[in-house]
């Protein structure tokens, strides 16, 4: 029944051409945590055509509006995941260190279970990143939870530009042990960031060059000699030019070093470094750059270049002053980001609000859509979850999500088959992620496609 | 005066690098201790507010309200704070695996489909980076795991201090790790037909039952000639087949891991068959499909490990909490069910896990016990540790509040009756970089 539901509600938006709707209802008499201005207690927040009008005490509803009850529950903002591979139909495009041509944007699997599966753990927003592959990897994706929506309904409309890097195991041992090409070392990496940085310079200025020339060409002299179009230049050009944001797979903290000595001498201002597990080393440093970090609540030792690495990660960069996030590179932690980031104040003593700031305003930064997302703020979008306790307790249950002031989870409503595209001729069980005493796989990961080109590499984040 | 500054600055410095070098090779403290005014929880007596628990070396000697403290005893004021006993992980690769990617320091998987004589205890690592990082969690005790083939080898239940597996081991041999072959394809990447997976299955069980039958007809032949060997030859020693006698014999239980619902009535028929046919006891693990199968479960009266808690549902079409609900599922058909996070550096998670559990469906006395009493009772050793109770083994833990809230903190821990220092790698880089240049940056 509720899946049919959803199905007519799916189809409605279809036959209006709205892919990306938009609602209004009243949350009342919840305990609203705002992230940028404080606790209200007994809150009332409207949404109205999704966006936030409202934030105060005894709003009442406007005509048609529909309202929920959330006394004794805490409202806070949508959770933001900046570094996701749910909802992604290939991950890496393997095939040569960089690859700044390709985007993610084309390989979104909208029915993906697993964005149904975020929403009941209060994610409304995703960065749906290229694996870490290459050095530079294809272009991100923000995406909105919109389930049910189609490709075009989850993307995160005008939101900036971003982009993949990945320094260190990863990169070096696809091309440089499994294919025989530059980069096998950190020394190569650096080079192979310069050398394409180089080379979209003077591609950027010889197409400029040449399609001056032609437009000023009279025909009267030999015709300028093109410059062809490539995408790939195009996109690394962009960067140099502070058009798209960075988001780099790093560790440890001489790569990362590395990368901002790289981007000091190309004047590449706005990045975040994902994973980061060595960044707390180098707090000093990435704060000064203005550089950000999104880490990991607690993992570590599952490779070398992870093992120098600790829990207080997230608390020492705050502390430092570097904006940091916790993100989730996983379909599994992405149903729990709430505890991740509670997991800030056993190791490190982190305030609440920062804890929760990690999950919302901060990637929200990271990404630059935090004019929009990543508070309670009047203006902003109205992208919303509801939970039964303090979100950063265990004993929490998310009760609703919302995106656009529209209802993707309702825990009172979930059916327990959610999934959308169900193939008919599908008759047999196909995720047997655990076979033997031991391990399991959790989806779509940073190295996901590149598995096959590894013998040891059950664990490789 | 600037030869004053450099002697202070000097003296500044030596005093650090004293304090850090302490901090590093701190030795646990052992005697007796005094824990005074702590809510106790003790789980198999309830809870105890202001109470008090003492130490005598490895033992507990008392829990209660009105202890007699002499001066010889270190006192430890926990007021406001909370006493649990050290929480046992069911399913671990602690102390076998270093670093997950790089295979040498990973000796989780032995070559071999049949290695009932291979041993976790043998390849602990005391030393282990990870094992600090866990026991300062309040995990004191975890159950060490090998995992390929289908006989894994023997996993051993260990306390997470000590110098070698030997002083570690609370049994030396806890379980046989037993895989069942999985009828489903391997993953999204198997492209075997049906017809094809269906017969590998078949061929993977007909193996398991052959090799048992040799087993038990080995031991047969050995008994026999133990019974009387007058005028016989001596048979030649099968080193697999004699690691199975023990089996054969229920001194070492099964660990049958098997996870979807169609192997697991499978597996249980087996198991049916072999206790008819040996004395060998079984338990299953993995188990996550278990609330499809719960009556079948709960019928054939066997014990489960399960976990991780915190896990994607095994299929797409499954609810979204299936995962966290699967452990309370079948406690509420009457089975015993003890928790593991089947991790190795991040066993800390495991009160995580018990939380999830408790959320979705167990309740927090019910996930208290499936990480303390339940997997002692499961393992034989309820009478050495599992809960806070006089003449145990002092395993236990202060903590500032609740040990499920990832918020609170582990403030205390004790293993074996020895104080353990809480510091380990995390909490060493953390203390070197929080301010890293108040002292001496460059």
């Amino acid at each position: 029944m509720k899946k049919i539901a959803l199905f007519i509600l799916t189809f409605c938006f279809a036959l209006s051409g709205f892919s990306q709707p938009k609602g209004s209802v009243l949350i009342k008499d919840g305990t609203v945590l705002t992230i940028t201005n404080g606790t209200l207690e007994n809150g009332d927040v409207l949404i109205e055509n999704g966006i936030i009008t409202n934030i105060s005490e005894d709003i009442s509803a406007p005509g048609g509006v529909e309202t929920i009850d959330a006394s004794g529950q805490y409202v806070m903002p949508g959770i933001i995941d900046p570094h996701s591979h749910i909802a992604g139909v290939d991950i890496n495009e393997a095939s040569n260190p960089v690859t700044a041509e390709v985007k993610m944007g084309n390989s979104i699997d909208p029915n993906d279970i697993a964005i149904y599966r975020a929403l009941a753990g209060g994610v409304s927003s995703i960065h749906l990143l290229h694996g870490s592959a290459n050095v530079i990897g294809g272009e991100s994706e923000t995406l909105k939870l919109r389930y049910g929506q189609g490709q075009e309904g989850l993307k995160f409309k005008n939101a900036p530009r971003t982009i993949k890097f990945a320094l260190g195991e990863n990169p070096t041992r696809v091309h440089g042990q499994g294919s025989g090409i530059k980069p096998r070392t950190r020394m190569g990496v650096e080079q192979v960031i310069r050398k394409n940085f180089d080379e979209a310079l003077d591609y950027r200025r010889n197409r400029k060059e040449y399609l001056e020339a032609k437009k000023s060409y009279t025909g009267s002299s030999a015709p300028p000699q093109p410059v062809a179009k490539n995408l790939r230049m195009e996109t690394l050009a962009d960067i140099i030019e502070g058009d798209i944001l960075v988001h780099c797979h790093s560790y440890r903290s001489d790569e990362i070093l590395m990368l901002m000595r790289v981007f000091n001498d190309y004047g590449v201002e706005d990045y975040t470094f994902t994973h980061g597990n060595e960044a707390f080393k180098v707090a000093t440093e990435l704060a000064k750059n203005g550089a950000r970090a999104s880490v990991f609540s607690d993992w570590w030792a599952y490779k070398f270049e992870v093992y120098y690495s600790t829990a207080f990660n997230a608390a020492i960069l705050n502390a430092n002053g570097v904006v940091t996030s916790i993100n989730s590179d996983s379909g599994e932690l992405i149903r729990h980001l709430n505890h991740e980031a509670a997991k800030t104040i056993r190791y490190g003593n982190t305030s609440k609000n920062d804890a929760l700031k990690m999950i919302t305003m901060n990637p929200a930064i990271q990404l630059g859509i935090d004019d929009r997302v990543g508070s309670l703020e009047e203006g902003k979008h109205g992208d919303v979850s509801i939970w039964s306790e303090h979100p950063l307790s265990i004993y929490t249950i998310n009760q609703m999500t919302f995106v656009d002031g529209i209802k993707y989870f309702d825990k009172d409503n979930d059916a327990s088959d959610m999934r959308i595209d169900i193939d008919p001729t599908e008759s047999r069980d196909v995720s047997a992620h655990k076979t033997n005493f031991g391990r399991t796989e959790n989806g779509k990961e940073c190295m996901h496609d590149v598995f096959y080109l590894f013998s040891e590499s059950a664990n490789s984040k | 005066m600037k030869a004053i500054k450099k002697i202070s600055l000097l003296l500044i410095l030596v005093c650090l690098s004293t304090a850090a070098t302490a901090q590093i090779t701190e030795k646990p403290g052992f005697g007796k201790f005094a824990i005074t005014n702590a809510d106790i929880y003790t789980v198999t007596n309830g809870i105890i507010e202001n109470g008090v628990v003492l130490i005598d070396n490895k033992k507990i000697t008392y829990v209660g309200k009105n202890a007699k403290i002499t001066d010889d005893y270190t006192r430890i004021d926990a007021s406001g704070k909370r006493v649990y006993p050290g929480f046992i992980d069911s399913g671990t690769g602690l102390g076998l695996v270093e670093i997950g990617a790089v295979s040498v320091t990973n000796d989780q998987n032995e070559v071999g489909n049949f290695n009932p004589h291979v041993m976790a205890f043998t390849a602990i690592n005391p030393h282990s980076t990870a094992i600090p990082v866990t026991r300062t969690s309040g995990v004191t005790t975890v159950l060490s795991a090998p995992g390929s083939g289908t006989i894994s080898g023997k996993a051993t239940l260990i306390n997470l201090y000590g110098n070698s597996p030997d002083s570690m081991a609370v049994v030396q041999k806890a379980g046989l790790v037993h895989n069942w072959p999985s009828s489903g394809p391997r993953g999204w990447w198997d492209d075997r037909s049906d017809k094809e997976i269906e017969e590998a299955y078949e061929e993977n069980i007909k193996q398991i039952k052959d090799y048992w039958k040799n087993a038990m007809a080995y031991n047969r032949m050995m008994d026999d000639y133990e019974a009387n060997s007058s005028g016989k030859d001596q048979p030649d020693t099968d080193i697999t087949l004699r690691a199975m006698r023990e089996v054969l014999t229920g001194d070492v239980p099964v660990i049958l891991s098997v996870n979807k619902k169609k192997d697991i009535k499978k597996a249980l028929s087996w198991v049916e068959e072999m206790r008819e046919k040996t004395e060998a006891r079984f338990m299953l693990a993995g188990v996550e499909e278990g609330w499809m199968v719960t009556e079948a479960i709960a019928d054939a009266d066997i014990p489960c490990l399960i976990g991780p808690v915190l896990d994607v549902p095994s299929e797409d079409y499954m609810g979204y909490q299936t995962s966290y609900q699967n452990a309370g599922r079948l406690h509420d058909a009457g089975i015993q069910v003890a928790l593991m996070t089947q991790d190795a550096e991040n066993v800390r998670n495991l009160p995580f896990n018990a939380g999830f559990a408790a959320t979705y469906g167990m309740g927090v006395e019910q996930a208290l016990k499936a990480i303390t009493i339940t997997p002692a009772k499961i393992f034989g050793v309820d009478d050495k540790i599992g809960s806070i109770e006089e003449g145990k083994i002092a395993n236990l833990f202060i903590a500032d509040g609740d040990p499920f809230e990832p918020m609170n903190h582990i403030e205390q821990v004790f293993i074996d009756g020895y104080k353990i220092p809480m510091t380990n790698r995390h909490r060493q880089l953390y203390e070197q970089f929080l301010d890293r240049d108040a002292t001496a940056g460059k």
